[in-house]
């Protein structure tokens, strides 16, 4: 990917940035350079997003048939493990903060790096150690507790890798909690002159209250698995019913990591799609605090509201009936968001360009996805949906068709800035289309299947129903065509896009003011703010009056 | 890194910001450290509200003198990392080197005398496992007072030796060279580690070495 600009075939002379600053293996793998480190952390996911994209695919070939016979049970186990495991630590929780964060934190608010570089590296290293680690328990034999360890299978049952598998959850949490670290310190302490709270783009805002998740979850999931493997290794610990241990106190403990997980995954996408919204409606973002303020208030209510993951694993109705209740609550900031984004379109000169694609994919998607989790914060329904392929599709509606949406709308959109090239505008389009319709077909027949009872997790189900199943398995394969395509024109466009300039979607925002790809130090000129965020109008003034004189 | 009082890494303005980063930082830090022991603590709540009689009766086989004497020690040791920091903060180098090393060696005793007490509860089978021995009827419930103890305190006393290493490290670099009378953020943000750790102990002491000790 260094090696690029170097054949820039309309620039003789191709400005320093941050690609062309050294080119050797070292100069990546020791690179302070957040902008660096966003791209290690963007190849790295991008394979693990492909590991566990093939584990799905061996399901969805499994479930083509009522009787299976692709797979053994005991394999199908490790397969839903793998991808769960893969899927949410080692993409879903680093996509947006990590790539697309590491990248625009700094360059948002006006600095020249994060408050802490080295540690910044070090968090990439963690990923990759207990990325490692969790790899090296799939090939050893894999695991297959699931990707929530429930207790006491994963500490006295299961068979297979399951310490290897906890410890690399363990130390990539690690590497999440000091990229966190990194990011708050950064926002507080670093932002350019003029650049009030209120002035932040809400990609800020998101970043900021998702690190704050970051830091005060994750080392609750650490202790858990930690107690988990202790149980596991010497036979005593404080889950053991033997021991006068609760199970359920493990599931407590890990969804009051694991539910404000969804948040982490899934606020970075509402502030990308922030940031697409106004851009490609011309317009001002509609009601700017409303949003910061729920940003805030989803980060806080997610902390509330874990126990609607037990209302059938005998938690105390009463306990039942408030989390229930908060469940409900969340749903108020976030409907708030899809509300704002909504009234921002209207009336805004809007074009469909691919990033926008996404950004109206994320709010039919989320919506969808969020709706349907009111059906399961409901006690009574819930007892019903419980471990039904209703709950999967719900949260694979947030988790894919949200987080995974904003992803690639941010990658999009961002990609001039990042790359310095352009990808191929209508290849991108017939990609965002492709993976919409797939996803869907995917997904959408498993509410219906979770309706009819069809539980979760199983690698045989009864023939009625097989039809939705095909269906599924069906959309998984489009689903498939379209994540490989960002894939194969991204890496065209490295070479032979055309060069991007400095703001070609002319946004609003300090990182387009810096050319691309940035210089090392992301600014000539020390940037300094004098105007309110998504200021499209003014702008939009500004280039009609140019247009006049010109003319 | 070019030394003098002015002197800051390449993303920060001036030393000032960087000085209030790197605190800033460390207090999230100890935010997560929090959290890491909150659930521990979570699981010895819902057990001894669970189990009263029996935790009450397994403290009461924990040793007393040796928990309270550690108790002194950390918080002797706490008022000597405090001194450090003011040490660094009016640039005495010779202060500051014996406070850090002080403390360090007050740490280390800690670990001795709660390496003592590890091994006299082991010698009478109270290690959770298939050598613990307990009175009925309280055995198991005993046994997951002790896996907390055991627990809990490890894990502390995880958190002091890394703390003594460091100190001790800070120490020698104080006797060594003058980094900390350029910069003494380093000093500051070990004092707020140190005494963290301290303040873990003081809520364990209590859990742990007083529950319905009078009857
Ligand atoms: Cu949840």
């Amino acid at each position: 990917m260094n090696t690029e600009t170097r054949e820039l075939p309309m620039t003789l002379e191709p400005r320093a940035n941050y690609l062309n600053d050294g080119h050797s293996i070292r100069s990546w793998l020791l690179t302070t350079d957040h902008k660096r480190i966003g791209l290690l952390y963007m190849v790295s996911i991008t394979l693990f997003f492909f590991v566990g994209g093939a584990a799905a695919a061996m399901m969805r070939l499994e479930l083509l048939r009522p009787q299976g016979g692709l797979v053994t049970s005991a394999l199908y186990n490790k397969l839903f493990t793998m991808h769960g495991v893969i899927m949410v630590w080692f993409f879903l929780i680093p996509s947006i903060p990590t790539v697309l964060g590491n990248f625009l934190v700094p360059l948002m608010i006006g600095a020249r790096d994060v408050a802490f570089p080295r540690l910044n590296l070090v968090s990439w290293y963690l990923f990759i150690a207990g990325g490692a680690s969790a790899l090296w328990a799939i090939i050893a034999g894999g695991v297959d507790t699931g990707w929530t360890f429930y207790t006491p299978y994963s500490s006295t049952y299961a068979n297979g890798h399951v310490l290897a598998m906890a410890a690399g959850i363990f130390i990539a949490g690690f590497g999440s909690i000091a990229t966190g670290l990194n990011f708050i310190v950064t926002i507080h302490k670093m932002r350019a002159p003029g650049l009030t709270w209120f002035r932040l783009p809400l990609f800020i805002w998101t970043i900021y209250t998702t690190s704050l998740i970051l830091v005060l979850a994750t080392p609750v999931l650490a202790i858990t698995l930690t107690l988990m493997a202790l149980e596991r290794l010497f036979g005593v610990g404080i889950f053991n019913p033997a021991m006068g241990g609760d199970p359920l106190l493990f599931q407590h403990l890990f969804w009051f990591y694991s539910h404000p997980a969804v948040y982490i995954m899934i606020l970075p996408s509402m502030g990308v799609v922030s940031e697409l919204i106004p851009c490609f409606s011309r317009k001002s973002i509609f009601g700017y605090n409303f949003i910061a303020y729920a940003t805030i208030s989803i980060g806080v209510f997610g902390f509330l509201v874990w126990g609607h993951h037990m209302f059938v694993s005998s938690q105390s109705v009463y306990a039942g009936m408030i989390f229930s209740i908060l469940s409900f609550l969340v749903s108020i900031p976030s409907a708030i968001k899809v509300f704002n984004w909504t009234a921002t379109l209207y009336k805004g000169s809007i074009t469909f360009q691919t990033p926008m694609l996404y950004a109206f994919g994320f709010i039919g998607l989320f919506t969808i996805g969020g709706l349907t989790g009111l059906f399961l914060a409901a006690l009574a329904v819930d007892v019903h949906l419980h471990d039904t392929y209703f709950v999967i599709a719900h949260f694979h509606y947030i988790m894919v068709g949200g987080a995974v949406m904003g992803y690639l709308g941010g990658l999009h959109f961002w990609w001039p800035k990042i790359t310095g090239r352009l990808y191929c505008e209508w290849l991108a389009k017939l990609a965002a289309v492709t993976i919409f319709a797939g996803f869907n077909l995917t997904f959408f027949p498993q509410f219906i299947l979770g309706f009819m009872g069809m539980p979760r997790r199983y690698p045989v189900y009864a023939p009625e129903f097989q039809v939705l199943n095909v269906l599924s398995t069906a959309g998984a394969s489009i689903l498939a065509i379209g994540y490989l395509l960002p894939l194969a024109y991204l890496l065209w466009s490295l070479r032979y896009g055309k060069p991007a300039g400095a703001n070609p979607w002319k946004a609003t925002g300090l990182e387009w003011k810096t050319s691309s790809p940035p210089p090392r130090d992301n600014f000539a000129n020390a940037p300094v703010v004098t105007e309110e965020p998504y200021n499209y109008d003014a702008q939009a003034a500004e280039l009609s009056l140019e247009e006049n004189s010109h003319a | 890194m070019p030394d003098s009082t002015l002197a800051h890494a390449p993303q920060f303005d001036d030393a000032s910001q960087q000085r209030e980063s790197a605190t800033f930082g460390m207090w999230i830090f100890l935010a997560t450290e929090i959290l890491f022991f909150g659930a521990m603590f979570l699981g010895y709540t819902a057990y001894r509200l669970a189990y009263p009689a029996a935790f009450a009766a397994a403290s009461r086989h924990t040793l007393l003198a040796f928990g309270a004497t550690n108790t002194a020690v950390l918080l002797i040791s706490s008022a000597t990392m405090a001194f450090a920091v003011r040490a660094a903060r009016e640039k005495r180098r010779t202060a500051l080197t014996v406070r850090l090393l002080l403390t360090a060696a007050l740490g280390v005793l800690f670990l001795c005398i709660k390496g003592f007490e590890y091994a006299r509860e082991i010698s009478e089978h109270l290690l959770p496992g298939a050598s613990f021995q307990f009175d009925q009827p309280y055995a198991s419930h005993a046994e997951m007072f002790f896996y907390l103890y055991f627990l809990m305190t490890g894990v502390h006393a995880l958190h002091v030796t890394i703390g003594v290493v460091l100190i001790a490290i800070s120490g020698f670099r104080a006797w060594r060279t003058d980094a900390f009378m350029r910069n003494d953020t380093a000093v500051d943000l070990l004092g707020l580690y140190w005494h963290f750790v301290d303040i873990i102990w003081v809520f364990l002491f209590p859990l742990i070495y007083l529950v319905e000790r009078h009857s």
